[in-house]
């Protein structure tokens, strides 16, 4: 480890752990609360009599709801999203953070009455000097499955602290 | 829903039909929660200058979710989503509200994106794309990559 390194061996034991799956239901009004916000009008994300004539049957999601996202990606990290960043802090990563970006792959759709599982953990960690000062890239890896086991997706999430 | 979109209408280099969006305090605040995003860095002036990003900016994942819809809008109902991925490059700050409907004079946003790839693999039709997001001054913040399969017309 480099001197002055954000990532300490506390932090170093927690890339590669899986936290408790967190598990939720996808309702139709979450859905279309969420579809609104987006300004996505399409009716397989609003109106259950034109998606209930679809091939999907149902309402779906527009891609990358998943139920709450950050509760999923963040969320089912080892004890939570709040113990998760009191360790970060302890260690003395930066506490302001930024959105790095995310990678999405899809496997299924996902709709109303879907139960959800989400299990997360933390792929990665890596640190460098930026304009911003000394950098932590932190990147988490989510799964999210069906109650028959079926992966629906999987999302690869970086978060920046500096 | 838009008419469907085949295979054999792109090529390498065709346009994904561009997608106009103004993004406004008003919206931050219903994407905050609808996503379940409660981050003061997208409606609190002061956390935000704290953060050193200046006034709030507009959710990343709001502008992932704008690219999601300019793909899922070009590749019609029979087309289907792989891959999404984009990377928050710029900050982009949201419109102020002049009215409780009307927001100022400012900024449009554009979601863009060309055919980089298609091919046929495993019997499926697949189109790979560059996607981004540009703001006001044609500045890409927020650039990214999809993955699609379209159906063949009968």
């Amino acid at each position: 480890m480099a001197e002055g390194s954000l990532i300490t061996e506390d932090l170093r034991k927690l890339i590669g752990v899986s936290g408790e799956p967190i598990t939720y239901k996808v309702e139709e009004g979450a859905i279309q609360r969420y579809a609104e916000a987006i300004g996505d009008l399409n009716p397989l994300y609003h109106d259950v009599e034109y998606a209930s004539k679809s091939k999907h049957g149902r309402l779906i999601c527009p891609p990358g709801f998943t139920g709450w996202p950050i509760k999923g990606q963040i969320g089912a990290l080892p004890g939570g999203a709040s113990e998760m960043m009191g360790a970060f802090a302890k260690a003395g990563v930066p506490s302001r953070l930024l959105d790095g970006g995310i990678e999405f792959e899809f496997f299924m759709p996902i709709g109303a009455g879907d139960v959800l599982i989400a299990t997360s953990k933390v792929a990665d960690m890596t640190e460098r000097e930026t304009s911003m000062g000394k950098t932590m890239f932190i990147t988490t890896e989510a799964t999210f499955q069906k109650q028959n086991g079926d992966v629906a997706l999987r999302s690869r999430a970086t978060m920046i602290c500096f | 829903m838009a008419k469907q979109l085949y295979y054999g209408d792109v090529e390498v280099g065709t346009e994904v039909t561009p997608l106009a969006k103004i993004a406004t305090t008003q919206m931050l605040v219903q994407w905050a929660g609808a996503s379940g995003d409660r981050n003061p860095l997208h409606y609190d002036d002061d956390f935000a200058k704290s953060q050193g990003v200046g006034a709030p900016i507009v959710h990343g994942a709001l502008k992932r979710a704008w690219l999601g819809q300019l793909v899922t809008d070009w590749i019609g109902e029979q087309g289907e989503l792989r891959k999404l991925s984009c990377r928050y490059r710029g900050m982009d700050y949201p419109r102020k509200m002049k009215t409780m409907e009307e927001p100022h004079a400012g900024e449009t946003w554009w979601c863009r994106g060309n055919v980089t790839k298609k091919y046929v693999e495993g019997g499926e039709h697949l189109v790979e794309c560059e996607i981004w997001l540009e703001n006001g001054k044609g500045e890409k913040t927020t650039p990214g990559a999809a993955v699609v399969t379209l159906p063949l017309r009968s």
